[in-house]
């Protein structure tokens, strides 16, 4: 592996919330088994949706993690707390493992953890009535103090989310989408916990609602310092909500940074063509932006691409690299190192681009980091590095990269000689 | 004070290059708990060529308008006012009439490709088929199209891909393979209904990208129905905003993002987290829910939920009118006032949403 230094320009990352990060996931991966049909149902292959994905979550922090469906983000967030088991890798709490851990040594631990989910009409029994929906966490952990003090409770979570505590008796139906994800939130903070994850909290509502709910989140944040991992594919929100932003593509962590600094110089192709593809509320801006328009679709997560699992989509790799420097995207798993820019990025060629959002900005990437980028092929022992979550057999589809350039089923570039 | 004037109907009729002229069209559903009224009295006019956007939220009757254009809403429904292509009146037409403009003239892209696709026919079937049905052309050449169309969508190795079935695909190209085949007959007019909302963000750009592309192709004028302003902002010239089965604002892109001048749409583009604004602004949500269609009380369906109401918005319904000189139009009683206001002082930026909701 080359280790290059940072740019001399670069200035060093916005300050962060120190101390212990209250959650550490390291090396964290789930992979489902898929069997064959009838009787036997043996095992054919696995679905890789997690692989090798790291990050810290602090406290009074809003971590964002943004992918486009099936990029393995649900997963993480379940994984997190531990709904499914994970198949390798780990997930620290304040110093406890989750992943080895029993149910019952990890059922104190729920009450500091608890989730949002993303649709607020399937998340809520429509046969309990709003009291007894927010009251149900409580009971559970045998907090719901006598049906006076226990009613008291209830009305001030009500109160809390912005709803009216006299409606307690009502049913979900009996509200609107933003008030019942409220109902939901109330849930998530009777247990007073340190962490919640939200699943796409805001996705299924209207514009005009959403942003109440954004508001709220942001200000129960505020009051009881609590952290939040933010599943959500909307890069707009996340700009508005976010102090950290991991973006995920096809199971692995391809960019992470503070979020002013990733939305300023984003710098996988990956993370700055989610960005131009997002459409800007405003019509001058919009017409005069030049789009960087990705080709295809995500590749399967059964077997996920050789060397950078981006590759089979990139427009850098695509358009601006030859067929040297495509060897190492294509043998070459990239590391998740802040290498080219002040933040962590997995490309073997990332560079930083400031056009993207800012629109008739300069379009050069920011100089001086092209010397960086490694020179040459890749030598036989760097190719011949082990993926890391490989599917088993190792054969995949050739791929056809140009007229003359090929990707044949063990992952070597052919080119063509015409 | 500016003088608002009534949008001349009579000038409407004579504009030469009106394409597509909606009047007054009022659609209602009885249902057992009484009539919903999903459409009331919506007006607007089409010229060939150009791009219209139709936004609103979820249940403020966008769709049902559009439906009721293509005639594909249900017998129960009722229609009342008018709609006429190229001077021809659609409403109360046969359906033969009818099948003869469907996917000829007026095309339609839906927002699910799955549902709008036959999973049982390979797609350059569906897109022969649709070449077939409107012209006496033979097998071979109404497939040569289909290829053609394939690839102006930008669907790579057309010739292979028309042999696919639906299944086959993936969601981007799906609605592509719609695209295609709205785009089949040359119509004169698009109508796409939330093309993109199933989709993720950067095959949404491919997507958008493929229709623009087929009305460069075909010239057809566009009718984009959408909840999202981003779309909408970069792909529409004039825009509509619906709000409880009426049009509240209708005017160029410009004017109605820049200078709104109906409550709801400052509060709407106030509530939306932007990408391209680097300080933290607070968000400015609107209270409350749309209302019910059902029973609707007089006076503006946005009173509820609009902080500068008074005592007039509750008695009548303010009409859709134009301020003097422009085609900005906008249905408040004080339209004049709000285009100076910003939406943070209007709405304020408090979190709560305690207002009572009683869905019937």
């Amino acid at each position: 592996m080359t280790t290059v230094e940072l740019g001399k320009q670069t200035p060093p990352p916005a300050p962060r919330p120190k101390g212990e990060p209250v959650l550490s996931v390291r090396n964290l991966a789930k992979h489902f088994p898929i069997r064959s049909k009838g009787l036997i149902r043996r095992k054919v292959g696995d679905v890789h949706a997690v692989c090798d994905v790291s990050f810290d979550i602090y406290d009074r922090e809003t971590v964002c993690i943004v992918g486009e469906s099936g990029c393995g983000k649900t997963t993480t967030g379940r994984l997190v707390l531990n709904l499914i088991p994970a198949s390798s890798g780990s997930v620290v709490w304040r110093g406890q493992d989750l992943t080895t851990i029993s149910s019952r040594g990890m059922r104190p631990l729920r009450r500091d953890m608890q989730i949002v989910f993303q649709d607020p009409f399937a998340s809520l029994d429509p046969r309990m009535n709003v009291n007894e929906l927010v009251a149900e966490p409580l009971r559970i952990h045998g907090q719901y103090r006598g049906e006076n003090k226990g009613r008291e409770q209830v009305r001030d979570l009500l109160a809390q989310v912005g709803l009216n505590p006299e409606h307690g008796s009502r049913y979900a139906h009996e509200f609107s989408g933003g008030q019942r994800q409220r109902i939901g939130i109330a849930r998530a903070l009777a247990l007073k916990p340190r962490l919640l994850v939200l699943d796409e909290p805001v996705s299924a509502l209207d514009v005009s609602i959403q942003a109440g709910v954004i508001n709220l989140l942001e200000d129960l944040q505020e009051e009881y310092g609590l952290a939040f991992m933010f599943i959500s594919h909307d890069l707009s929100v996340i700009r508005h909500i976010a102090d950290r932003v991991v973006v995920m593509y096809l199971g692995k962590v391809v960019e992470t940074a503070e979020a002013d600094e990733l939305f300023r110089r984003p710098s996988h192709p990956y993370t700055q063509a989610l960005m131009s593809a997002i459409p800007l509320p405003d019509p001058v801006k919009e017409r005069e932006r030049k789009r960087i328009l990705l080709t295809g679709d995500v590749p399967s997560p059964v077997s996920p691409p050789s060397g950078c699992r981006f590759r089979t989509r990139c427009p850098k790799f695509a358009n601006e690299l030859d067929n040297a420097q495509r060897e190492w995207c294509v043998n070459v798993e990239p590391a998740l190192e802040a290498k080219f820019t002040a933040h962590e990025a997995a490309c073997h060629f990332a560079s930083a681009r400031t056009d993207i959002l800012e629109v008739g900005a300069d379009m050069r990437a920011v100089p001086a980091e092209l010397a960086q980028w490694p020179t040459g092929r890749p030598s036989d022992e760097q190719a011949s590095q082990p993926m890391s979550c490989a599917p088993e057999d190792g054969a995949r589809e050739p791929i056809r990269i140009s007229d003359d350039v090929t990707v044949d089923a063990e992952g070597e570039l052919v080119v063509e000689e015409s | 004070m500016t003088i608002d004037l009534e949008v001349d109907d009579t000038q409407r009729e004579a504009d030469p290059d009106a394409l597509l002229v909606v009047d007054n069209l009022t659609v209602s559903f009885p249902t057992d708990d009484g009539v919903v009224q999903a459409v009331r009295g919506v007006s607007y006019t089409v010229r060939s060529g150009e791009a219209m956007g139709i936004v609103g939220e979820s249940g403020s009757g966008k769709s049902v308008s559009s439906m009721a254009v293509m005639g594909l809403l249900p017998r129960n429904a009722r229609i009342s006012g008018s709609v006429r292509f190229r001077g021809q009146e659609l409403i109360g037409l046969d359906e033969d009439e009818y099948a003869k403009l469907r996917g000829n003239r007026i095309a339609m892209i839906f927002q699910d490709p799955l549902t709008s696709l036959n999973p049982v026919y390979t797609i350059g079937f569906q897109i022969a088929e649709a070449v077939h049905a409107h012209h006496e052309v033979s097998k071979q050449a109404a497939l040569e199209r289909a290829v053609e169309l394939l690839d102006i969508v930008g669907i790579p190795y057309p010739e292979q891909r028309i042999n696919n079935y639906p299944h086959e695909l993936s969601g981007g190209m799906r609605q592509r393979v719609v695209i295609a085949i709205a785009m089949a007959n040359n119509p004169d007019v698009i109508i796409a209904d939330e093309p993109t909302t199933a989709l993720d963000v950067t095959v949404q750009a491919q997507v958008l990208e493929a229709l623009e592309t087929a009305r460069e192709e075909t010239g057809a004028a566009l009718i984009l129905i959408t909840h999202d302003l981003g779309v909408i902002a970069g792909h529409a010239e004039r825009i509509a905003v619906m709000y409880a089965g009426k049009l509240v604002e209708t005017g160029t892109t410009e004017e109605v993002f820049y200078r709104p001048r109906m409550p709801y749409t400052l509060g709407l583009l106030g509530s939306l987290p932007r990408l391209d604004k680097q300080e933290h602004e607070r968000l400015t949500p609107i209270k409350g829910a749309p209302p019910s269609l059902l029973n609707l009380p007089p006076g503006c369906p946005f009173t509820p939920r609009c902080p500068i109401a008074e005592d007039i918005c509750d008695r009548d319904e303010p009409a859709l009118l134009a301020a003097e000189g422009t085609g900005h139009a906008a249905a408040c009683h004080f339209r004049s006032r709000v285009a100076d206001i910003d939406a943070a002082e209007m709405f304020g930026t408090d979190a709560a949403d305690d207002a009572p909701e009683v869905l019937a």
